[in-house]
């Protein structure tokens, strides 16, 4: 596949490494792989997007179900991107507003404790 | 002016293979690289969009990318032949919704309002025209190519 996923566990949150392309074919891997945390009790999710090539729309409707599911249980779901091509699509949609994005996963880790 | 048509099946796992294709043809014609990435992703929102009306409507029927090269602009048209009744769904403006969509609790369901496709591409491109009709549609996206580029393989040569 062309989205590769990896988790670690930093102070109280669950870090997900996210890289490759999330786009219509890829994203369902991503929503299953959140689904899975949440299902075994790590609602507070950092999600690393620094190695994301590509991001769009149907991508951001799984992180929007990911933020709505972590939120069901008094969780959080922060994003850790600096790159303005992923950014941007963000700013389109006025999800900026929405998630919390960080410059570094250590500020985001930080952020949830 | 010059053209490149791709027809794929509806399905995701081609909606990378028409942005690669697109990109790599932009890149070749001179669209500037900074540019490049929206051109990717526009492309990747109107494909995707007109895999998801197919799947709804005409699953066995092939989507349509034509790019055309001309002195000056390279323009991309995605065309579906998907049957949607009644025009524009609904007069709710699709930011609005995501902003009350992402602010409600868990329904189950990650599909993110309809009509966020074209508010992404409307954002990316300047040049964008979407034409509605009862038998599909058609997203044309345009872009400028800069002066320098190289010659298209086939074109005539200018004399000089």
């Amino acid at each position: 596949m062309d989205l590769s996923l990896a988790h670690r566990f930093e102070g109280a949150a669950t870090v997900v490494e996210v890289g490759g392309e999330i786009d219509v074919y890829t994203a369902p891997k991503l929503r299953e792989e959140i689904i899975s945390l949440v299902e075994s009790g790590h609602y507070r999710l950092v999600l690393d997007m620094e190695n994301v090539e590509f991001l769009d729309s149907t991508g951001l409707g799984v992180l929007v179900g990911g933020l709505k599911r972590v939120r069901a249980h008094d969780g959080a779901l922060h994003l850790v991107c600096t790159q303005e091509r992923i950014l941007k699509i963000f700013r389109i949609t006025g999800l900026t507003k929405v998630f919390p994005i960080h410059a570094t996963v250590a500020d985001a880790v930080q952020a949830m404790e | 002016m010059s053209t490149v048509e791709l027809r794929f099946t509806a399905v995701p796992a081609h909606v990378r293979t028409a942005r690669l294709v697109v990109v790599s043809l932009g890149r070749r014609l001179g669209v500037d690289e900074e540019l490049l990435d929206e051109v990717r992703l526009a492309v990747g929102e109107a494909a995707a969009r007109a895999v998801r009306r197919h799947q709804a409507s005409c699953p066995t029927a092939s989507v349509l990318v034509r790019m055309i090269a001309s002195e000056d602009r390279f323009v991309v048209e995605v065309a579906d032949c998907a049957a949607v009744p009644g025009g524009s769904s609904s007069e709710a403006d699709p930011l609005d919704e995501l902003a009350e969509h992402a602010s409600q609790g868990y329904e189950g369901d990650d599909a993110l309002p309809a009509g966020l496709d074209l508010v992404v591409i409307g954002g990316l491109v300047d040049d964008l025209s979407v034409h509605e009709a009862p038998d599909g549609s058609t997203v044309i996206m345009g872009w400028p190519l800069s002066g320098n580029r190289p010659p298209v393989v086939g074109a005539a040569q200018a004399s000089g």
